[in-house]
């Protein structure tokens, strides 16, 4: 068995197993720490800064910084709260997130941290890109104006030959998520789906499956994101 | 003492958000106990008589009429909000922004597969009576200063409604999770 260490977020007296990143030991003591690019299964890249903490008084990722004995974590303190709403609006207004029309409203992750910090209006303007639509592939559309770079798709290898479905192309504010044309033709259906679960925003989506579930039942309508892992608490 | 006075308008929006000023179901008697409406399409009172406590305003600004009804209603109203996705960040119509207005024009009048064959003429709408079309859709507080902002599509009755009541009546503002949504 791996050493237990012991350390506090925001006074919380926490336990948590030695190399254990900030968000899993907080998940397991019921503290909630907001993620987007951040999927279990897969190495961290802490390109969306929104689970921002302060160690010992020092900003840091929680997704990618391990948990070390003794230290003081803040997470829901009203200065980390606000770092978190401001990373949230700014990729909100960096993508078109026209919420009525997309086909991932009510289960995005984006969406769901507006809930979470009621975000009533963005505090930076609109960008309203114009990025150029993929509808190539039979069973996927790739909606780029919808995509906050998370690289969730591109760090994980959706093809069995070992192959990457997804490539990040350009530089700066061009920075977009391509999808391979030759691999994407001969998606199964499953590798489809896990590909839209995948993406936590309404970038990848699977065709034919829009809007199958009813207003009211999607994932993030009754209970706010992270409430299951606060219940634990 | 004499009742807050309401006003409200639909700028570029599709009445929904008005719709949903409408659902707030038997409220609406409390409603004009607590309130008077002064410019608005739920009266049809068409010019201001008076100056407003109240103004609420559904739809973002796609056209020069938008801008001028918006600039009316931020002189004859004391506090403005912005009601629902169009008014706060544009909304469906702002789904042209980012293609050039030229695009936008050809394809409804000249390309479409709806006008290809009907407009021999090539005619675009072009009369002095027409307002004239933005070169994008402009969120309501990228024009004017805005007060409060209620986001949905529509905003649920009960934002509404909360909203409403804690300004007239000068209580805290509920805002349970059910209520902030944006569709």
């Amino acid at each position: 068995m791996s050493e237990q260490i012991t350390f506090t977020i925001d006074g919380k007296q926490c336990t948590a197993e030695k190399g254990d990143t900030i968000v899993a030991a907080a998940k397991k003591n019921g503290v909630y720490i907001p993620t987007l690019c951040d999927f279990e299964g897969l190495k961290p890249a802490a390109t969306c800064r929104v689970c921002t903490v302060k160690v010992n008084g020092a900003p840091t990722t929680a997704c990618s910084a391990t948990v070390s004995q003794g230290v003081e974590i803040e997470s829901n303190t009203e200065e980390i709260t606000n770092i978190r709403k401001a990373v949230v609006e700014m990729m909100f207004v960096e993508g078109n997130h026209f919420c009525p029309a997309c086909e991932k409203s009510g289960s995005c992750d984006l969406q769901a941290l507006c809930y979470k910090y009621q975000m009533m209006v963005p505090r930076y303007d609109f960008t309203f890109p114009r990025k150029e639509l993929d509808a190539t592939s039979p069973k996927l559309l790739i909606e780029k104006n919808r995509c906050i770079l998370c690289k969730r798709c591109v760090r994980s290898s959706i093809t069995t030959n070992g192959k990457s479905l997804f490539a990040v192309a350009k530089r700066g504010n061009k920075t977009v998520i391509q999808m391979d044309k030759t691999l994407a033709a001969d998606l199964s259906e499953e590798q489809a789906k896990e590909a839209m679960e995948l993406c936590p925003v309404g970038a990848i989506l699977k065709k034919e499956t829009g809007f199958v579930t009813p207003i009211g039942q999607r994932k993030y309508d009754a209970a706010p994101i992270g409430s299951d892992i606060e219940s634990n608490a | 003492m004499s009742k807050p006075v309401v006003a409200t308008a639909s700028l570029a929006g599709c009445f929904g958000c008005h719709m949903s000023i409408l659902d707030i179901d038997e409220r609406i008697l409390d409603l004009i106990e607590l309130v008077e409406f002064n410019k608005s399409p739920v009266d049809d009172i068409k010019t201001f008589t008076k100056q407003c406590d109240i103004g609420i305003i559904e739809g973002g600004c796609c056209n020069s009429e938008n801008v001028h009804n918006l600039k009316d209603f931020r002189k004859n109203c004391n506090i403005l909000i912005s009601l629902g996705e169009c008014a706060i960040m544009g909304g469906l119509p702002a789904m042209r922004n980012g293609i050039p207005i030229k695009e936008c024009i050809e394809e409804a009048y000249l390309d479409g597969p709806t006008v290809a064959d009907c407009n021999e003429k090539k005619i675009l709408p072009n009369d002095d009576e027409i307002p004239m079309i933005l070169d994008r859709v402009y969120p309501c507080h990228e024009i004017v200063k805005i007060d409060y902002f209620l986001p949905g599509c529509p905003p649920r009755a009960d934002l509404i409604w909360n909203a409403v009541a804690a300004l007239v009546t000068g209580g805290e503002l509920a805002l349970p999770y059910e209520v902030v949504k944006f569709d």
